[in-house]
């Protein structure tokens, strides 16, 4: 701000401000469109980090990668809140003042809008001359022009008021009365305008809502095994704020099967995914249990939730025997892809082996290649799956005490790497139904269940010797669980706010006044003088050709003869190359421009002449 | 049979780009002024006074100005040309892969350039914007170079992910929204060199290059234009947002999760909501909001050419490297 310029009675005497008025000048600073912009600016600016740094919320494990590649640069990210920009203060700060400065300036908006609403059309200027459309007609004698064209205006939706004059306006009866019309339209415009704003402010309390009341769990499910909708089956849970473990729906899935296509014609799109489909079994209390399919654009829905197929991979089954001889572990093991091939990692932990708990990682290939760049998959259908292990012996660790632990980590730090007889680390790779012993006696290692005849107490480990369990290599379907409460209310707020934004765009304000002067009013022959002119506010192209319409209709002299409702006239071809109207405030910038062109022209079209001139 | 097609429509693309390439130098003699001749004697007088204000101009020759725009007839009719043989390029290759024709970056692109070329074409029919050719058969011709030098792809099948009738509604509005901005955007770079001239000429030192300018229309005509162009493309833009947040939930189970697609859309989107309240702040409107709008067209095409390259997300369809 500029002070003002100091005249000769003295220095300039700032005006003082209490605190009553400092805070109506914030207040008013804040709800000014200058703040918004700048807060809408900000806004876009401050979104620009979360997709240049990993999120997060959004990819966790590439902010544990970019925090090690990046050791200087992370904590001073971290401390700015930029692995979590969306959650962090500034960012909220930012909307938040937003939505306040919004809320500030759209309530009395509304306010006078309903004011606006219910307000009569505004008074007929008296020199209609002035206003940038004008037509004078010679309108044909008899009938009551000024109900014409407030008939004519309803018709096109406008808000009309008839003012006769003087009361003695109706000379002879029932010939035409002097008067004018006055009328109005384009509320919608600041209607739609104030609908869009606060439909956003209901779209941020629905994602307020989902936020605070969805959850999103994900889970593993080898094919022929299930889920129930339970915190501890879950593999990842994220509840929201106001979300209890006890809150979740209670039903089950069963997966029956998974169909995985890839690309296998060659050329560059070879293994690339084609379609995937889960055929799962749904359970939910008091319903029969019904079978369904889910796709990836098709969720399924139960329970008030959707389970998505986010994923998919290799379980192969593994079967552990220790050195007693016992069967201690038989389970599909899902590895999980770490490329668009499928070479997939995973790891297996045998809680129950003798003498040592016995730990696997390694690696699964569907179509392997074993060269110089090391093994590998080049297809992702299992075509020829190899199982590439290393094994550990010792105590697995937190997962004795019940603790959570990542299934998919092995923690070896109690434990100590199983070796070949010459010292050099132990590593088998296995095809499906191969075996292998284990270093030291520790016992056998197997891809695929145990061999008819088996002993042991593989039940207790959790495989079921059900029919398709034979398959030594059963696909696992990732599937993702959420529950979101405010999806719906944020889908509502968005149409409206959609809405509203075209109902403000493309709404045109004008005002349009018509006025028959008495010159001829009463005697019989003579013709009223009928003027018809429009005022446009803010941007408007079609003001001119709404009042050259109009003036038609006024000029015609059959009224039974005009266009029906809504329907415009045939547009007038004879009339000149028309300016892009723009009238309003912004016209005056083009003052220049508009003196050029018609300045008074008649239209051919209509039996009476309609004049038309222009300021 | 879908390789033969796809290869067809290579070559389509190669003769709209030699169409389009004259049509380009078409418009460009005609904003030179060689490609214009006086007409008969008599509207010449007019054309003393109409110079002065090239705004608006009839849609055929024009009347005012006395002139014949041989070139820009030309340069008309070859785009009309160029952008039948692009839809058959994109409807062979829509053909070829028996889906629609936008479902890795090469697609899309060579979809969205159409669709600025269609867009610019229905204008035409409606108001003379033959000022803008070379400004939007340029970006056209310069995209499906990059689209065929950088981003070719192999005709295929889509992934599961792609496998929705959103792909339809969200991508082909997206397109249309895209294409207007990028007509915006052209109009809004011709309003901040006009409105410099402009400037420069009040100041009583007029602008010595870029003489062709003086056949376009003052800032204030280009600032509308490019607003008006703003105005229709807005509301796209916001139904591309919802309709892929609808088809997000679908698909991966949230409708927003600030995958960087997201970001940079909800982006252009948030400065453009900005250009149009620039325009109603005072101090802002004309060459400020202008500014604005141009930044909101730089995050197009950080959307376009950056995120889907370069940043990791869900939306990484491009197919390319």
């Amino acid at each position: 701000m500029s002070a003002p310029a100091a005249t000769a009675s003295g220095p300039p005497v700032q005006p003082r401000l209490g605190a009553v008025g400092t805070a109506r000048f914030v207040w008013r600073q804040l709800t000014s469109m200058r703040t918004a912009l700048l807060l809408l600016l900000l806004l876009a600016v401050g979104a620009v980090p979360g997709s240049v740094v990993p999120q997060q919320d959004v990819d966790p494990a590439a902010v544990v990668t970019f925090r090690d590649e990046h050791p200087v640069l992370a904590p001073w990210l971290e401390r700015l809140g930029f692995f979590d920009v969306y959650a962090s203060p500034w960012f909220s700060a930012v909307y938040l003042l937003l939505f306040v400065s919004l809320v500030g300036c759209v309530l009395p908006r509304s306010r006078q809008q309903w004011t606006a609403w219910r307000a009569r059309p505004p008074r007929t200027p008296s020199r209609l001359e002035r206003l940038p459309e004008h037509r004078v007609v010679a309108a044909p004698a008899g009938g009551d022009l000024l109900e014409t064209a407030a008939a004519a205006l309803r018709r096109r939706r406008y808000r009309v008021e008839v003012r006769p004059e003087g009361g003695s306006g109706a000379g002879a009866g029932r010939g035409a009365s002097a008067g004018s019309v006055a009328a109005e339209r384009g509320h919608l415009r600041e209607t739609g305008n104030l609908v869009f704003h606060l439909a956003l402010v209901g779209l941020l309390l629905a994602l307020a809502a989902s936020s605070l009341l969805s959850y999103r769990a994900q889970v593993v499910v080898p094919v022929g095994q299930g889920f129930s909708n339970t915190v501890a089956r879950y593999d990842t849970f994220d509840p929201g704020a106001w979300v209890s473990p006890d809150d979740l729906a209670p039903f089950a899935v069963g997966l029956q099967g998974l169909d995985v296509e890839f690309e296998d014609t060659p050329g560059s799109q070879l293994g690339e995914p084609r379609d995937f489909e889960a055929q799962v079994q749904v359970a939910e209390p008091g319903l029969a249990p019904r079978e369904e399919v889910i796709r990836v654009n098709e969720p399924l829905r139960t329970g008030g939730s959707e389970v998505y197929l986010a994923g998919n991979g290799y379980a192969p089954v593994i079967t552990v025997t220790d050195a007693q001889d016992r069967v201690v572990y038989s389970e599909p093991t899902p590895f999980l892809a770490q490329d668009a091939a499928y070479s997939s990692t995973g790891v297996v932990k045998v809680l129950g082996a003798q003498p040592d708990q016995l730990g696997f990682t390694g690696a699964f290939l569907p179509t392997a290649v074993v060269d110089e760049r090391g093994p590998r998959s080049i297809f992702p259908d299992a075509r020829d799956p190899l199982l590439l292990l290393t094994g550990y012996r010792g105590d697995l660790g937190d997962v004795n005490d019940g603790l959570p632990v990542n299934v998919y980590e092995l923690d070896t730090t109690s434990m100590e790497q199983l070796t070949t007889d010459d010292g050099a680390p132990w590593s088998v790779a296995l095809r499906p139904g191969d075996s292998m012993d284990l270093p030291d006696g520790l016992g056998t290692l197997r891809f695929g269940y145990p061999p008819e005849g088996a002993a042991g107490d593989a039940t207790a480990t959790g495989a079921s010797a059900t029919a398709e369990a034979e398959d030594p290599l059963p696909r696992f379907a990732g599937l993702t669980v959420r529950h979101d409460p405010g999806r719906i209310p944020a889908l509502v707020f968005s149409v409206l706010a959609m809405l509203g934004l075209v109902a403000s765009l493309f709404t045109p304000r004008r005002r349009v006044f018509v006025r028959v002067s008495g010159q001829g009013s009463g005697q019989e022959g003579a013709a009223p003088r009928v003027e018809v002119a429009g005022l446009a506010r803010g941007e408007d192209a079609g003001l001119a050709a709404e009042v050259d319409a109009l003036a038609r209709t006024l000029a015609s002299e059959d009224l039974s003869a005009q266009p029906p409702a809504g329907r415009r006239p045939p547009p007038d071809r004879s009339a000149p190359a028309r300016e892009p109207a723009a009238a309003g405030p912004r016209g005056s910038r083009t003052a220049g421009s508009r003196t050029r062109g018609a300045s008074t022209s008649t239209t051919r079209t209509t039996p009476t002449r309609i004049t038309r001139t222009r300021s | 049979m879908g390789e033969s097609l796809a290869a067809t429509s290579n070559l389509l693309v190669y003769s709209a780009m030699s169409v389009y390439a004259v049509a380009l130098v078409a418009f460009a003699l005609d904003l030179s002024g060689r490609g214009r001749t006086a007409a008969a004697p008599a509207p010449r007088q007019e054309a003393l006074v109409g110079a002065g204000a090239p705004g608006a101009v009839a849609a055929r020759d024009d009347v005012e100005t006395g002139e014949r725009r041989r070139a820009a007839a030309v340069g008309v009719s070859t785009t009309w040309l160029a952008l039948l043989l692009h839809t058959a390029a994109v409807v062979t290759r829509g053909i070829s892969a028996g889906r629609v024709p936008w479902g890795n970056m090469y697609e899309f692109t060579l979809t969205g350039a159409v669709v600025v070329t269609a867009v610019y074409c229905v204008l035409l029919l409606r108001r003379d914007l033959r000022y803008l050719g070379v400004f939007v058969v340029g970006p056209v011709l310069l995209t499906l170079g990059i689209a065929l030098s950088v981003l070719y792809t192999e005709s295929a099948q889509l992934v599961p992910a792609l496998q929705s009738y959103w792909l339809v509604i969200h991508v082909s509005v997206a397109t249309v929204s895209s294409a207007l901005f990028v007509i915006a955007f052209s109009a809004n770079v011709l309003q901040l060199v006009q409105d410099r001239r402009e400037r420069l000429a009040a100041a009583g030192r007029p602008a010595q290059r870029g003489r062709f300018m003086e056949r376009l229309p003052s800032s204030g005509e280009l600032e509308r234009a490019a607003y008006r162009l703003i105005a229709v493309s807005f509301p796209l833009w916001s139904f591309t947002l919802v309709a892929g947040a609808i088809w997000a939930e679908r698909a991966w189970g949230r409708y927003w999760g600030w995958d960087p697609k997201e970001v940079w859309t909800f982006v252009i989107w948030v400065v453009y909501a900005a250009y149009l309240h620039a325009r109603a702040t005072r101090g802002w409107d004309g060459r400020r909001s202008a500014y604005v709008a141009i930044a909101g067209f730089a995050c197009i095409l950080v959307n376009w050419g950056v995120v889907n390259v370069f940043f990791p997300g869900n939306h990484s369809y491009a197919g390319i490297g």
